[in-house]
Order: structure tokens, then sequence, then C-alpha cells
């Protein structure tokens, strides 16, 4: 009985689901629940969406140019890193979390999923559904995050990563724009 | 609606009976005035609402060559009408705002108000969170190094293109009024500049221009509506359109383009499927002093 209402908000890019607020699910229905949306994520690809090319470091892409296997081996401990990538500050939740649990070790131009399914950088949106749930659902409804385009038809989208860092994602400050002038300051007669 | 249609068919037979006389009129009171043929005719013309299609032509390529003479650049004016089935609402995330300002000066950018005296139709008010919503406490010339502030919040205030619109209601000429895809619009050529719809505003959404609107002739916008972004004279009343020359043509207003948090959202009321619908019935919702039965299409809500 509630698969119907989860599957829209899996499978489709509709904005607006049939039935939005939420209802007790039993534990069953709770898993089903969630293989649909699973399901439902991974058949969303980028053509369905149009996005932005994911904000990469200039010059450091492809990863495995670097990451091939051969030359640099897996190194799976987790561990502070002093030379390359050094620069990189993670503030992302847990502080258990490191590089390897969303970079796929064996193939680095990748991202991987929790089930290990691995992912392309350009649907990294997917990997942040996993835990950003409620998200992942407004910003496919358009309410979470910018678009630009047209309000009746084709609509840009950006990526989660287009606006947060995924290694410090709170929003950064910004400098504000100049504050208007004082009704005082504004001279009689104006301008001729 | 109706009283201004009727209203505006028995104009229609009186302009009749003049229509003949007011060429020569015009020959005549520029030669007895001293004014220009120009400015002549832009005194005797009507309410927007009442031109028929070819005085409409004539008023535009009278005020296109007005901003020709005036920039020393071609611009054009449109008359988009509103589509069928449509009526514009607008939603802004108070959860998301950060205060950067950006919106404001796309506007300027987008629609060409003063830039000397200073116009802008947004205004960003900065609000403390332990007060809430209450513009008593309300800066909006804040200029920290930067936003958002320990401690605040922010709410963008624009026109509200109310249903119940008291600005309207209150204006002596009829000229201003609400299209019927909800914009309220302005005929600066109609308009006496008595502010009596400033003054309704609840929401301080108008302005007006006390001087000669001064725009750097690189800076103009030359895409524009007549019920939007042309340049508007001296002794005017202005505000926010949702960029109609924009909205009408399927874009999306610069407001909403421009917001790098993505805080405003913008669509069809009429269309269940549209991002606005869904922030209207999933989310956290607030109209701005919803005590005075405005009854705003412009909603605040909270979207975490």
């Amino acid at each position: 009985m509630t698969m119907p209402a989860v599957r829209g908000a899996g499978a489709s890019l509709e904005p607006h689901m049939s039935n939005p607020s939420p209802r007790p699910l039993t534990r069953l229905g709770l898993g089903l629940a969630c293989g649909w949306l699973l399901a439902g994520l991974a058949g969303l690809r980028a053509q369905d969406i149009q996005v932005p090319p994911p904000p990469f470091t200039e010059g450091l892409f492809p990863c495995t140019s670097c990451h091939d296997g051969v030359n640099q081996k897996v190194n799976r401990q987790r561990r502070e890193l002093t030379g390359m990538h050094g620069d990189i500050i993670l503030k992302h939740g847990p502080e258990s979390r490191w590089c390897l649990d969303c970079h796929d070790p064996l193939n680095r131009d990748r991202l991987h999923l929790a089930s290990g399914e691995q992912i392309e950088f350009t649907v990294s949106y997917e990997l942040c559904g996993q835990c950003h749930g409620e998200k992942l659902r407004d910003w496919r409804a358009g309410v979470h995050g910018k678009r630009t385009g047209s309000w009746s038809g084709q609509k840009q989208y950006l990526l989660c990563v287009n606006c947060h860092n995924p290694h410090v994602p709170h929003f950064q400050a910004l400098k504000p724009a100049a504050a208007p002038t004082r009704p005082e300051a504004i001279r009689k007669g104006g301008a001729l | 609606m109706k009283s201004g249609t009727l209203t505006s068919r028995s104009l229609k037979s009186r302009r009749r009976f003049l229509g003949t006389a007011a060429a020569a009129m015009a020959g005549a009171m520029a030669a007895l005035t001293g004014c220009g043929k120009n400015e002549v005719e832009a005194f005797l013309q009507h309410n927007f609402r009442e031109l028929s299609k070819d005085e409409l032509r004539q008023v535009i390529a009278r005020l296109e060559a007005d901003a020709r003479r005036k920039y020393g650049r071609e611009i054009r004016i449109g008359l988009e009408p509103a589509q069928q089935g449509v009526i514009f609402g607008y939603a802004l995330d108070l959860s998301r705002c950060i205060g950067c300002r950006r919106c404001a000066k796309a506007c300027v950018k987008e629609n060409n108000p003063s830039r000397d005296p200073q116009i802008e139709w947004i205004r960003v008010l900065q609000l403390n969170k332990e007060e809430g919503v209450d513009v008593s406490h309300a800066d909006p010339y804040y200029n920290p190094e930067e936003v958002p502030q320990e401690g605040h919040f922010y709410m963008p205030v624009q026109c509200h293109q109310c249903r119940n619109a008291p600005c309207t209601k209150v204006c002596p000429v009829g000229a201003t009024w609400q299209e019927p895809d909800g914009m309220v619009v302005v005929d600066y050529n109609w308009c006496i500049g008595c502010r009596y719809c400033m003054a309704a505003c609840p929401y301080g959404a108008r302005r007006f221009n006390w001087g000669e609107p001064a725009i750097p002739a690189a800076e103009l916008n030359p895409v524009t509506h007549y019920l939007g972004n042309r340049p508007r004279p001296k002794g005017v009343v202005e505000k926010c359109t949702f960029c109609i020359q924009r909205v009408r043509k399927g874009l999306y207003p610069a407001c909403v383009e421009i917001c790098p948090t993505g805080s405003r959202k913008f669509g069809n009321l009429a269309d269940p499927k549209s991002e606005i619908r869904y922030i209207l019935e999933n989310k956290r919702v607030f109209v701005f002093k919803e005590e005075l039965n405005t009854k705003p299409k412009f909603f605040y809500f909270y979207g975490v």
C-alpha cells in the first residue's frame, strides 16, 4: 500500500508527488520503500536533468592518471594526507569519515555508494542523497538548490557539489553587495 | 477589471468624437506652448488599457525614439500579453537566504531603475533571530565583511503582487492595476505621481522617481516591456513586476537567476506540478503581514 507513493518519489522527476505526507511504515514496508528508492535513484541519470560538469580542481582529473593501481598502489590505511591533497580539509560529519568512503579505491575516476556500486562524478547527488534523502527529494522537485533557465520549460540544475564543497559542505559566507543609499543621503532633485 | 472595461468602452466612444480633433490640437498645442511634438503627444496619450493597436504602435515608436535620443541606444519596448492559464507566484526560502544582496543588484541591472538618485526595488532586511519576523528590528543598511552574521537572518522584500492589492485601489487615475497573470503593473505615462499607492502599500515596495532618472547608457538593458523595465520619466512611481519582460517569455526573473543560495523560487500557481505549488503544499509557508488581507502571491517559506 505504501509502495506507489514511494515509487513515485524515487523513479520519477515529477516535482509533485501524489502523496507527500509521511505515513507510518512497517519495517517490511520501509525495506521495500528503500529498495524502490534506490532503484529509482539508480535510474536517474544526468541526461534526465540538465546539470553542469562537476567542479574538479583544474589539472587533477582524471584521477587515474596518478591512481592507476600500478605505480600508485591502493593504500586503505586511514591517515592524514601530508603530500598530495594535503590542502583538503575534511569537515563533513563524523571524524571517522575519510576519502575512500566516497571515492572508489579501485577506480578513482568514480565514486561509490554505500552498497559498493560505482557511480560517475556527474551523478554524485546519488551519493549525497544516501544520507541527505530529504534534500535530494527537494532538489529533484526543484525546491532545494538553484534553478535557472525557464520556469515553464527546460531548466538547468546544479549538482550538490556546485554549491557545497563535499569536503566542507557548509555554504560559505559571502561579502554582501553595497547597502542601499540612506534616504537622507539621496540628493534633493537628484542628478539631471 | 469589469468596471475598467466599462469605463474603457465609454471612454472609447468619447475618444472617437475627440479623435480627429486631437491630431489638429496636437499641432496647435505644440505651436502655442512651445513644447515639442513628442511632448504634446505624450501629454495626450491615453491609458495603456484603452489604446488601440494603431495607437500602441505609435506610442511604442515614440517611446523608443525618446530612449534613442536620451541614451543614444536602440531599445525594444515589448507588449507581450499575459499567457492563458498562468498566475505567477513567488516563494523565498528564509532558511537559506544569507543576505548577500545579489538579487537587489541583479534587479537593478535588469530593470533600468535610476542609478542616481538611487532606486532599488528589492530591499533585504536583516532581522534578529531572537525577535523573529518583526520589522521593527529590521536593518536594511547592514554592511559587515561577510554575511550571514551570527544571530541574524535575512528577509528580502519586494512587491508581493497582492491579489487584494491596496495600491491599485487607491490610485485616483487607474494608472496601476493587476494583469490577468497576477502582476501589478504601472502605466508610467498615465501615472500622475500622487504617491497614494506608496502610502497604501504595506510592504514599502513602490519607488518614486524624485529626480530625472539617470542611467549610464552602457548599463541600459535594451530588452524592455511597456509595463515593466522601459525607461521611466521623472515624477512617476515604479515597482517590481517579477521581471514581466522575462517571465512572459518563459524565463525566470533576474533575482531568481542570480541567487547563489537558490532561495528564490518562481513559477505558475495554476500549474499543480510547478515548484511553487510543491512548496505551498509541502513546506512551512507564511505570507508577510497576513492580517492585512492583501493576499500576496509572494510567499516566504522554510525549506529545511
